[in-house]
């Protein structure tokens, strides 16, 4: 199982990706479609076979810690920084953890991955070349599963009993709805619940445009958690017996 | 995606930038540039670096704990500039005042180039930003920049000597090899943009009179009214 990696534009010119033995796979979808999850749930199967597996997620990298939630929080972010700070995060992330496992022979699932980067810069309003053309940095993945939902299916996803609560309590935001999820900074709404709604629209069309310029396998995610979970351990194994 | 730093601004503010290596006394003669001009009663703003405060910390502590890749300290270092040109640089250029930059978006090219990242993508990267009306570059062979900055204090700093490349243990030739490298990058960059080019081994009074000959020459269509137009606003289309 070895294979020559690609980089997705410029590339890391002093990082040789010819002997990466490991598998990439990402699984990406809105906020809210089930991504992590189903994430746990592969990775233990995975896991059960044989497989090394490490997991990468989105914003949590050793290097920006805390610095993004910290831009966040102070709602001043300009439609470059925020499209940049991901970028750093992204790209900490690729070179520390991404890369190393490859090379060590890992199948890497990464919930969410440079696309979610570029539907949410472009909606609000970054140039789609510039976007692509500064994550040019990364790795092509070997698959890119896109959990697809509409907008009426997301809904009571995201807009429940429980999640209501815990983000009342927990982020104290009192509005039960997560500010940058939400698209709040772009104003499209008059209260949380219009914002949410107009924003993920917005998402969920970049998506399905990126998804026949990627070429992403595209899942029904409005259907239930099993029959989802079924399609991606097919798609997977398709992808491992490949190699 | 055509690159906003290569198209002349419609803003009513001027910018002027200044670039060079460490010890060339760019600074100094931007310092003495702006005594000038306030002194002439123009408003100005001054704004330096890698000194927003959104990055800054992480900047530092991924220096310090050497968490640091080209690839981060070039996207950290245009977040820093991102952050800076939506706040401190765009909005006095539209009210019409003239912003002095010490160091702009050439000093990336230069550097993170050196450090290995791709020439492209860097450029790509700061795509968004202005073009100044005027990038002076303070030209200095090696010898009289350390011997500039070791007047001041007796070590290197770990960045400014590039001790991150691995080039060699002592400071002082690490200093010598990388920024010779950075003084390469920085004759490319100079034709490719067209910069000024000042002689900076030149005595300050000498260097500074050309410097205000060009920048008196270039305020002559200046008119210093604010900005009332609502057209387009920061981000690149």
């Amino acid at each position: 199982m070895s294979d020559k990696k690609i980089f997705f534009g410029e590339g890391l010119p002093y990082v040789d990706v010819s002997d990466f033995k490991g598998k990439l796979i990402v699984i990406e979808g809105t906020d809210g479609v089930g991504r992590s999850t189903q994430m746990g749930l592969l990775k233990q199967w995975l896991e059960v076979q044989g497989y090394g597996v490490a997991t990468t997620g989105w914003t949590r990298s050793p290097l920006m810690g805390k610095a993004i939630d910290n831009a966040k929080s102070g709602h001043t972010l300009s439609l470059h920084t925020f499209s940049l700070l991901y970028a750093a995060d992204f790209a900490d992330r690729l070179e520390h953890e991404i890369i190393p496992a490859l090379k060590a022979g890992f199948i890497v699932l990464a919930d969410r991955y440079i696309y979610t980067a570029f539907a949410r810069s472009v909606v609000r309003g970054a140039d789609r070349d510039w976007i692509r053309e500064l994550f040019g940095f990364a790795l092509e993945p070997d698959a890119i599963f896109y959990m697809k939902i509409n907008i009426e299916n997301l809904i009571p996803r995201v807009i429940n009993t429980d999640t209501l609560m815990e983000r009342y309590w927990e982020d104290g935001s009192g509005a039960g709805l997560d500010y940058w999820e939400s698209g709040m900074d772009m104003k499209l709404g008059d209260d949380f619940y219009d914002s949410f709604v107009e924003y993920q629209k917005k998402i969920l069309e970049e998506f399905d445009f990126m998804a026949k310029e990627f070429k992403f396998k595209v899942l029904d995610a409005s259907k239930n958690f099993e029959e989802t979970n079924i399609k991606l351990k097919e798609g997977i194994t398709a992808i491992l017996k490949n190699a | 995606m055509p690159r906003n730093f290569e198209i002349d601004h419609s803003y009513p503010g001027r910018l002027i930038i200044v670039e060079g290596i460490d010890g060339s006394g760019k600074s100094t003669q931007l310092q003495l540039l702006q005594k000038w001009l306030v002194n002439s009663n123009y408003k100005v703003f001054f704004t330096e670096w890698n000194s927003s405060a959104l990055v800054n910390d992480t900047i530092k502590r991924g220096k310090r704990k050497n968490l640091l890749t080209p690839t981060t300290f070039s996207i950290l270092h245009a977040t820093d500039f991102a952050d800076r040109l939506v706040h401190l640089i765009i909005p006095p250029l539209k009210a019409g005042m003239i912003v002095l930059a010490d160091r702009y978006i050439y000093t990336a090219f230069a550097r993170d180039v050196v450090r290995g990242v791709n020439r492209e993508w860097v450029r790509n990267m700061y795509g968004f930003t202005v073009k100044p009306d005027i990038a002076f570059y303070f030209k200095v062979p090696i010898e009289v920049s350390l011997k500039r900055i070791l007047s001041g204090r007796t070590s290197l700093k770990f960045h400014e000597a590039g001790m991150d490349l691995g080039l060699s243990e002592d400071p002082h030739v690490s200093f010598k090899l990388f920024q010779s490298q950075i003084l390469e990058e920085y004759d490319k960059i100079t034709e490719e943009f067209g910069m000024t080019v000042i002689d900076a081994t030149l005595p300050i009074h000498d260097q500074q009179s050309q410097v205000r000959d060009i920048v008196k020459a270039k305020l002559k269509d200046y008119k210093p009214m604010p900005f009332l137009k609502k057209k387009e606003n920061v981000y690149v289309r």
